[in-house]
């Protein structure tokens, strides 16, 4: 059963129930994956996936239900709608977004399951080639995977839409040992499904591997409060994890203290800051034409020249806050139903000159790359994959990756300088919910921020 | 609900992939697992949402040629395409150098209870709302999450070495988190609780938070500099697992990436310091009678008084360092690796309250955020503390913010001042409270 010939009998089924609304996600999702741990090819793997599910409001509750087989869909939609009732207490509404009736195809030279694994598998030894020939090595990753879905969306509203994507990640890490330390280097990238975005990239992977070793030489920094600069990658890791969520409404339209926190038209920093989120933003792997609700995708500014002026919204917290509706509502695949969530997020390009940034810096640090990041809202924390001391107004000596960490409010504040080298993050994947990992991407130009504390040797 | 398919009927279909599979290769292995979860969600003090899911997963492994081929479905009663991605793998797979485990004894631990499964939805909904009552009649303006949530598995393996075994379990769970926002201050508590018996009594979860809101009910300054610290169990869970995780992993120390490696019957922690891996204790949704491998669980024992004993693996690592699986092959989503079961550390003699008694300024660490960044493997952790109180005088003085901690798993498990006598659970780790002598603490001024 194809989930396309299923979609077209929903809509009479939908007529059978009563509820507020009823929605309905069927997907198809082939995907491969290939695994190196060391010189060894640890896994190669195919996997077919089929699956939906239906979701119902009544009287403000939900009720939702995902299964694999298609099979008694009228049955599970009167489940969903019994849930649902049995947690409504009052009526909320949606934010009215006219009906789409659409089909969105991927281009064949976007689809990574064209390729062969063949292919594929000679790129990775390839890459893993230039990863052994580093020094000092110990081991290393390769994981690389694609994934193209095609998925189905329909309402009890009368939206129909069939929407085709793919996706393609690549992960490679380099472990270097003096026989008592151990350092890591790595590289995340992706593309939404053109594979030749992850055929070039040689000189990339051998300075990534090198560094694994380099770093075992290098000395810690001292922990304390410094002037950082961020590279792009680091920089829109910091926008996404400290910002990003924050705005993400779900977190705030029920919490009355947030919702005072995060008032549009506040100013949370200089007028040079512009930060965007929006999967209208084109070719990016958090780009789409529909959210998992149906609303068509937008481009929201969220900081327009240090004011807040934008949030992202489902249709649910859209009306509740009575804003407009931003196309932000995802899901990461049928097993979860949309949230409010991110899709390309970056921070707008200055007029600085990377130079021009650092020259009148006395000591700080210059924290490249990222490893990981978290927030709790008003905290954030994350990880460079490598820094370099500034000494007065120079690039200095490597030093073992840094840890920074602070407050999101205060650290916006101080982002006193941004530079006009806009670079994208295509390697990430967000979790939130449980629902892990979302292709997203992040980005930002080199930025400055006074102030930011950086865990370190004491 | 829509109740679990009868075995037999499974039992024919996972037959039939392998002999399909088995026309086309030398040895073959079907994993099928069907799980039906239902939680009730608690969003900003109400119950939102009900969501209930159905799944099932069915995975082949071949050897095909000397080579393994894997491919992975959620039909079970189409063969063709998982078998032909089977084969299709194989034939670039990676080297066939273990064999697939013959029928054993095995042991079932307590893990199913037929009440989890016929547990109302009303049951779930009234105890996650209480939670949340009773912490915002304490505490008012707390915005809770949180729910409660029933599970239940069906997990089958057969291969060609004669292996046919299933088990079932449940698991319920808890769990209540609540923000308080003040100004742009924010406070982050919350504890969970799981089982495999239906957990009638959330009071113990209620009361942890409960404690939680009171310790951090002020606000206290700790300066930068060395100072004694206790690591709650979620302290612990939060900050120190992560690192002793990957350091006891087959596969790492394989590779010599753990820092363990080599390292068996070397003392390199404290006397009062014993760890475990036990997938046979009852009750517990970790616990089972064979891994995803078919390999029996048993109780392993990583590091005892202070001495590394083991490490954990699957069968393909253990083949290739020429030793055995120890029941720790586990399939997320793939290919099996090892995996941590549940990690115990036994309890030592010292209450709670005599931890902090002897203490004349240090810290409490609840929750550790962003720890498991950097240097994971090498031990080191760095994170700012979440939720965490100063301590002055053998008392707890109110929370601290702005503060991270840092240093390294193995360094600081050398020394242990004291361990607690007050284990629990947080998610897969078993830990009392562990008292450190001196650990460096950074905060903003």
């Amino acid at each position: 059963m194809h989930i396309e010939d299923v979609a077209s009998e929903l809509s009479k089924l939908f007529k059978k129930h009563r509820a507020d609304y009823i929605e309905a996600h069927l997907e198809e999702t082939q995907s491969s994956s290939i695994g190196y741990r060391g010189r060894v090819l640890e896994n190669v793997s195919k996997g077919i996936s089929t699956g939906g599910n239906i979701r119902a409001l009544v009287n403000g509750g939900w009720g939702f239900i995902s299964f694999n087989s298609l099979s008694n869909l009228e049955q599970r939609i009167g489940l969903a709608v019994e849930q649902a009732r049995l947690v409504g207490k009052e009526k909320i509404k949606l934010a009215e977004v006219a009906p789409v009736c659409d089909t969105v195809r991927v281009q064949p030279s976007r689809n990574p399951l064209l390729i062969s694994l063949q292919r594929k598998k000679e790129l990775l030894d390839h890459y893993n080639d230039i990863i052994w020939s580093a020094p000092s090595l110990q081991t290393s990753t390769i994981r690389y995977g694609d994934a193209f879905r095609k998925s189905v969306f329909a309402s009890s509203e009368g939206a129909l839409i069939v929407q085709e994507r793919s996706d393609v990640m690549l992960n490679l890490s380099a472990v270097a040992t003096d026989g008592k330390d151990v350092q890591q280097a790595h590289i995340s990238t992706g593309s939404p499904g053109d594979f030749r975005a992850i055929e070039v990239m040689d000189d990339r992977i051998a300075e990534m591997a090198g560094n694994a070793s380099k770093l075992l030489a290098a000395p810690q920094v001292k922990g304390g409060e410094y002037t950082v600069v961020l590279d792009p990658v680091l920089a829109g890791v910091f926008v996404h994890e400290a910002f990003g969520h924050l705005s993400e409404s779900d977190h705030v339209y029920e919490n009355e203290q947030l919702r005072q926190i995060m008032e549009l038209g506040k100013r949370f920093g200089s007028d040079k800051l512009n930060i965007v989120d929006g999967a209208a933003v084109p070719d990016l792997r958090g780009s789409y034409k529909y959210d998992d609700e149906g609303v068509p995708s937008t481009k929201t500014y969220l900081i327009k020249n240090g004011v807040l002026t934008g949030r992202l919204h489902s249709r649910e917290t859209a009306a509740k806050m009575g804003e407009r509706p931003t196309g932000n509502a995802r899901a990461v695949n049928y097993r979860f139903p949309p949230i409010v969530r991110m899709t390309n997020t970056y921070i707008e390009p200055g007029e600085s000159s990377f130079n021009e940034i650092i020259a009148d810096i006395k000591e700080g640090v210059y924290a490249v790359n990222w490893y990981g990041g978290t927030t709790s809202m008003e905290m954030f924390t994350f990880s460079a994959a490598e820094s370099y001391m500034i000494k007065n107004g120079k690039i200095g000596e490597l030093m073992r990756p840094v840890t920074l960490s602070g407050n999101v409010f205060d650290t916006l504040a101080n982002i006193d300088a941004i530079v006009c080298d806009l670079g994208f993050n295509e390697g990430g994947g967000c979790g939130k919910a449980g629902q892990s990992p979302l292709p997203v991407s992040n980005g930002s130009p080199h930025i400055r921020i006074q102030k930011c504390l950086v865990g370190g040797k004491k | 609900m829509v109740k679990i398919e009868n075995k037999d009927m499974q039992w024919g279909r996972i037959e039939n992939i392998l002999d399909e599979a088995l026309n086309k290769s030398q040895a073959a292995e079907v994993y099928m697992a069907v799980i039906e979860e239902t939680p009730v969600y608690l969003e900003a003090n109400r119950v939102k949402s009900i969501r209930s899911s159905e799944s099932t997963v069915v995975a082949l492994r071949i050897f095909k040629d000397g080579r393994i081929g894997y491919g992975a479905g959620n039909d079970p009663d189409d063969a063709v395409p998982i078998v032909s991605a089977a084969v299709e793998t194989s034939s670039f797979g990676a080297q066939a150098d273990f064999e697939m485990p013959s029928p054993a004894k095995y042991t079932t631990p307590d893990i199913y209870d037929e009440s989890v499964n016929s547990a109302s939805l009303e049951e779930l909904l009234v105890q996650s709302q209480n939670m949340a009552e009773k912490l915002i009649e304490h505490t008012p303006g707390l915005v809770c999450n949180g729910g409660a949530a029933k599970e239940v598995a069906a997990v089958y393996i057969a291969n060609s070495s004669g292996l046919s075994e299933s088990y079932s379990r449940t698991e319920y769970s808890i769990g209540i988190a609540g923000v308080l926002t003040r100004g742009t201050d924010m406070l982050f508590v919350g504890d969970e609780a799981s089982d495999c018996h239906v957990i009638n009594d959330a009071g113990k979860v209620v009361h942890n938070v409960l404690d939680q809101l009171d310790r951090a009910s002020s606000t206290s300054k700790i300066s930068s500099g060395k100072y004694p610290v206790i690591f709650t169990p979620n302290g612990f869970a939060s900050a120190l697992a992560a690192p002793l995780m990957a350091g006891f992993n087959g596969k790492l120390v394989l590779e010599k990436a753990s820092p363990l490696a080599g390292k068996i019957g070397r003392k390199l922690m404290d006397d009062k310091f014993s760890l475990y891996d036990d997938t046979l204790l009852p009750c517990r949704p970790t616990s089972r009678p064979f891994d995803d491998e078919g390999i029996p669980s048993k109780r392993l024992p990583l590091i005892e008084k202070g001495i590394v004993k083991s490490f954990y693996y699957d069968l393909r690592t253990a083949a290739l360092a020429g030793t055995k699986s120890t029941g720790h092959g586990q399939r997320s989503g793939g290919h099996p690796s090892p995996a941590p079961g549940a990690f115990g550390v036994p309890v030592g003699e010292t209450s709670f309250e005599d931890l902090l008694s002897g203490m004349k300024e240090g810290l409490i660490i609840e929750h550790l955020m962003g720890a498991s960044q950097g240097n994971v493997l090498g031990g080191d952790f760095s994170g700012n503390v979440l939720l965490g109180y100063k301590v002055e005088s053998g008392k707890i003085t109110g929370r601290v913010k702005d503060t991270v901690v840092f240093g390294n798993t193995y360094v600081l498990l050398k020394e242990i001042a004291a361990l607690g006598s007050d284990g629990r659970w947080v998610g897969g780790i078993f830990t009392p409270s562990i008292l450190f002598p001196a650990i460096s603490v950074a905060s903003k001024a």
